[in-house]
């Protein structure tokens, strides 16, 4: 027996697809769903009500507290318990979202806290709606910084995705796993489940350098 | 003794093809009109412990250019926060246009007044900051029609008339497309001018505008707002360091020291022959620093 053996490379293809397209899609709506709410989170913290802002900022604190497979766990087989049931899919989907978004809110807080006092007191010396403030002011400016920030998250919940497996979500590496026990053979499968993580880590890092280059640009900062 | 202390007879105002005044006689028995347009009545302000502003009372006319003078601490800068709304006042009422800014009256008494109210005597009052404060992601021009447009509802149009024509009186019609980043502060300073008159405010405030400014730029900003105050009806407050231009700029020039205020007239009185200790010993400061 080779150390490598080319056949199984291709045996292993179609699972490896068929996971392939089950990861992206779970770290592309995963991190839609991390960025808007992440966005949300930071921007209540700023209430001006002070109950409210505690209240989200303790709800951040306690997710980025316990372990994500818990709270995919949690949701996925303590809910039914209750009557809660919620297919893996949306489950896995929606707690890796809401995972990545207190996270997320920490890196937006940063940006918005970076944005110059005088920016706000201009705003309210133009009289501009709060709304118009945030809006038209403070996030073009807060925002454009911190992609690499959010990026990093971005292919860190990608890397994450495996976790997925725990509530029987088909996604890459489960796919090698189980090609690689039907077939008694490992190597080729999981090797080439790394090489794909590998060179969608790279890409994501490339296409997030450009985002982050290109807001600059377009709002002028430095 | 009912002859009115001031009559307006056939009295007429155009602005080019604009008639703002056409009346030939404005029954006026000396009452409105010399309401002043800022009253800050026992207007206090704390830090904490610290009291910054202690039961200040001060009355700008319309039309008024007062200069504000004192030594760092000593509450000015302050005085055109709380007007502007960037700072709370902890006691005392602040009347704008007959209006209390922060406050309405109800049944007698005075309580908080909405944001309403709050935007909308604030929308008669501009202010240009020391450290201009533009926005970076705009340009001069944007920066002029950001707020008109979604704050005065002004179509695109218009605003972008009305900026640019502003930018051209502060000089800088060759740069309306340029960003913040890409012009010098005086340059800078002059669009954050241009942006608070795109408001039209009544008052405008002038928190010391030049002393972020490198010395050879400060000409530009002074003869800009030299020439606001001669061309336009403003009420102007300036909070300045610079002696020369509040001797020859303003009606009255008011000295802070200690959160209160310790003499105030006339800028040839006051700069000049200055009656209080406190007083003599600032100007005699600020002029060795400057020789």
């Amino acid at each position: 027996m080779s150390i490598w053996d080319w056949s199984y490379v291709w045996e292993a293809l179609p699972y490896l697809y068929r996971g392939a397209i089950v990861t992206v899609q779970a770290t592309l709506l995963g991190f839609a769903i991390a960025l808007v709410l992440g966005l949300v989170f930071a921007l209540i913290r700023q209430s001006p009500n002070r109950y409210v802002s505690i209240a989200v900022t303790e709800i951040v604190e306690f997710i980025r507290s316990t372990p994500l497979l818990l709270q995919v766990f949690f949701v996925y087989f303590v809910g039914p318990q209750f009557g809660i049931v919620i297919p893996a899919w949306t489950a896995g989907i929606g707690v890796l979202g809401i995972h990545y978004a207190a996270y997320c809110s920490e890196v937006y807080r940063a940006g918005i806290l970076a944005v110059e006092e005088g920016q706000w007191e201009a705003c309210t010396a133009l009289n501009l709606s709060r709304q118009r403030t945030w809006r038209a002011i403070i996030l073009p400016q807060a925002i454009p910084p911190i992609v690499p920030g959010l990026g990093n998250y971005f292919v860190g919940m990608f890397k994450e995705t495996p976790i997925l497996a725990a509530i029987a979500i088909l996604e890459m590496l489960q796919q090698a796993k189980n090609f690689g026990a039907e077939h008694y053979r490992y190597t080729e499968a999981i090797i080439m489940a790394g090489f794909f993580f590998l060179v969608f880590s790279l890409v994501a890092s490339a296409i997030v350098q450009s985002v982050s280059l290109w807001l600059n640009r377009r709002y002028h900062l430095q | 003794m009912n002859e009115p202390r001031i009559r307006f007879e056939n009295i007429a105002k155009r602005y080019g093809a604009l008639t703002v005044l056409d009346n030939p006689d404005i029954p006026c028995n000396g009452k409105v009109m010399n309401e002043p347009i800022v009253r800050f009545e026992n207007v206090t302000k704390r830090y904490g412990a610290l009291t910054v502003l202690n039961e200040l009372n001060l009355s700008i006319a319309r039309n008024e250019k007062v200069c504000i003078i004192g030594p760092s601490g000593s509450g000015k800068t302050t005085v055109l926060r709380m007007l502007m709304t960037l700072e709370r006042i902890n006691g005392g009422v602040i009347w704008v246009d007959g209006e209390p800014l922060t406050h309405v009256q109800k049944r007698g008494q005075m309580v908080l007044a909405s944001d309403r109210h709050l935007r909308r005597v604030r929308g008669k009052i501009g202010m240009v900051f020391q450290h201009f404060n533009l926005f970076p992601h705009m340009t001069a021009l944007q920066n002029c029609m950001e707020a008109p447009v979604s704050v005065l509802g002004l179509p695109k149009k218009d605003a972008e008339a009305r900026a640019a024509e502003l930018l051209e009186m502060v000089g800088l019609s060759g740069k309306k497309n340029h960003f913040p980043i890409q012009l010098s502060g005086g340059q800078k300073q002059r669009v954050a001018i241009a942006r608070a008159l795109a408001m039209r405010p009544k008052v405008m405030l002038f928190d010391e505008v030049t002393s972020a400014l490198d010395p050879e730029l400060i000409g530009e900003v002074l003869s800009v707002i030299r020439k606001l105050g001669a061309e336009h009806d403003l009420t102007m407050l300036m909070v300045t360091h610079q002696m020369g231009f509040a001797k020859e700029f303003s009606d009255r020039v008011c000295f802070f020291y200690d959160g209160k205020i310790i003499e105030q007239g006339p800028p040839d009185q006051l700069l000049g022959n200055p009656q209080n200790e406190r007083t003599r010993q600032f100007l005699s400061a600020v002029l060795e620093a400057n020789s």
